[in-house]
């Protein structure tokens, strides 16, 4: 239960590290690290398979692309552009909103209880792999369409148009 | 977990970590030795009887050189960069079986350091860490070219990993397990998978070859367009680490491909060797027939980097997305096919 406090703790400064930092490139690193603890809490879990995905798609290719597109951009403080004071009483505004609708569900929910699992074991490979083509099959492929649709839809944007000479 | 059980482990791990390091050390002064025979030269052989002792002397003159920080590199990152290079190289090791347990009296000693249940995915999510410490150590460096050479690294990378996943997936679908120790198991007697999987070693080898950013895919460091690549700006013992961390990826790749496709410590005869020395010396042997496939790999490692010219960067990435990615889903289907028809 220790292990827990210490990694939540660490989790929650890393991602307000995440927004603290002045440094686009350091946000991104720091955001490397909140997954890095997620993968931890996994573990925790006995998620070993889901820890391990995590660690590979978020932290291996998503973040590695998050730094590649920072690093290429070059943002620096003078081409910052300079924000507006209504978009600062907007964002004020917003946030506060944020707050209190996530302090009152909070609150209405009363005190979480915990999850007991039934097979501790659920997220090991052959399990997991046994629950989503078995049970969950249908919902499963249905989301890899959508990824598929995605990706097509990205490439037909990024694709050049073909050059009328 | 007893004490003495802690105490194998932690024995295990020192000494696993020793060797990758001593191997890695020993692999540069192999590779000058080999880039020596492939050209008609002599190599080093002025430290120590052959040149034995050039590693020693190199590591000392890493250790003694002046350290250059530039004024305008950040600070911090510029010292993790190495240190994360350095250490994804040496946490690769910890899932690969070394050999078959050893009964020593009672007690029965894995020669693996951890068996986890997705030893494959771990390598990989090893892997795709590595490149963070190129990354980092490229943009820390405030440099053209040090960035240039990390964005290479980067993509390169990425775009690698991809194929080298899909051709795992059809070894997974002959072995139907994660576990590297299982795989490893399954291959005894002469049942190795790259018999069953010809065109998948052949991706995941040209694959280990762009991860490792050795020739001919090391354009990362491509010195006539790029000077030193992401290490541009690095002296003393950083470069060292840089370097020396592509060894340390070189032997641990080697490890992995003798693992999963050449059978890992098996070797034919071993029931008989291993009946006939005990159950001490025997499964030792079969640690001795892994290192001679890792270093079989090795010199493969040095023998193509000294014979294939480098790549252009759109030739790499027609490579890598034209040709290793629909080689492998073609891979699959025909393993499920084959599967499917005949068995395995």
């Amino acid at each position: 239960m220790s292990t827990f406090y210490v990694i939540a703790f660490l989790s929650i400064v890393f991602s307000l590290l995440v927004i603290f930092a002045k440094n686009p490139v350091h946000s991104v690193l720091y955001l490397i690290l909140t997954f890095f603890t997620f993968t931890i809490h996994y573990i925790l879990l006995n998620a070993q398979f889901l820890a391990v995905v995590n660690f590979i798609v978020y932290m291996g290719a998503i973040m590695v692309l998050f730094l590649f597109v920072m690093m290429l951009l070059n943002l620096n403080k003078d081409t910052e552009p300079g924000k507006h004071n209504l978009a600062k009483l907007a964002g004020v505004i917003a946030g506060g909103c944020l707050l209190v609708v996530i302090a009152g569900s909070l609150k209405a929910l009363g005190k979480s209880e915990p999850v007991v699992l039934q097979n501790p074991d659920l997220g090991l490979v052959k399990n997991l792999g046994k629950v989503l083509f078995g049970e969950f099959l249908l919902p499963f492929e249905v989301s890899s369409v959508l990824l598929l649709s995605a990706m097509v839809g990205a490439v037909l944007l990024a694709k050049k148009e073909p050059r009328t000479v | 977990m007893e004490l003495a059980d802690i105490l194998i482990k932690f024995g295990l791990i020192v000494v696993i970590f020793l060797i990758s390091l001593v191997v890695a050390m020993y692999s540069t002064y192999a590779e000058r030795k080999v880039a020596a025979f492939f050209q008609d030269r002599v190599g080093p052989n002025r430290a120590g009887p052959w040149g034995i002792l050039q590693p020693l002397a190199d590591g000392g003159k890493m250790f003694m050189k002046e350290e250059i920080i530039p004024n305008r590199a950040s600070g911090l990152l510029f010292i993790v960069g190495p240190s994360l290079a350095i250490m994804t190289a040496c946490i690769g090791s910890a899932v690969i079986p070394w050999g078959q347990p050893l009964h020593i009296g009672s007690k029965v000693v894995d020669l693996q350091v951890t068996d986890i249940n997705v030893g494959v995915l771990y390598i990989f999510g090893v892997v795709s860490l590595g490149v963070y410490g190129i990354m980092i150590g490229g943009w820390a460096s405030n440099n053209k070219y040090s960035l240039l050479g990390a964005i290479r690294a980067a993509s390169q990378n990425i775009s690698y990993e991809i194929s080298m996943g899909l051709a795992i997936i059809a070894l997974l679908m002959v072995n139907g397990t994660l576990s590297l120790k299982e795989i490893a198991e399954q291959q005894h007697g002469w049942h190795w998978n790259v018999i069953y999987q010809p065109l998948g070693f052949l991706i995941f080898i040209v694959c280990a070859f762009a991860e490792t950013n050795r020739s001919p895919f090391d354009l990362p460091e491509c010195e006539t367009e790029l000077i030193g690549g992401y290490h541009t700006e690095y002296s003393s013992m950083k470069l060292g680490f840089y370097l020396f961390a592509e060894y340390i990826n070189m032997f641990v790749s080697s490890a992995v491909m003798a693992t999963l496709y050449f059978g890992g410590y098996n070797y034919p005869g071993m029931d008989w060797v291993t009946a006939h020395v005990g159950p001490v010396i025997g499964p030792l042997i079969g640690t001795v027939v892994l290192f001679a496939k890792i270093f079989l790999f090795i010199f493969f490692f040095m023998w193509v980097r000294w014979t294939i010219p480098r790549f252009r960067y759109d030739q790499l990435m027609n490579l890598g997305w034209r040709t290793l990615i629909p080689l492998a889903i073609a891979n699959i289907v025909l393993t499920g096919i084959i599967m499917t028809f005949f068995g395995k």
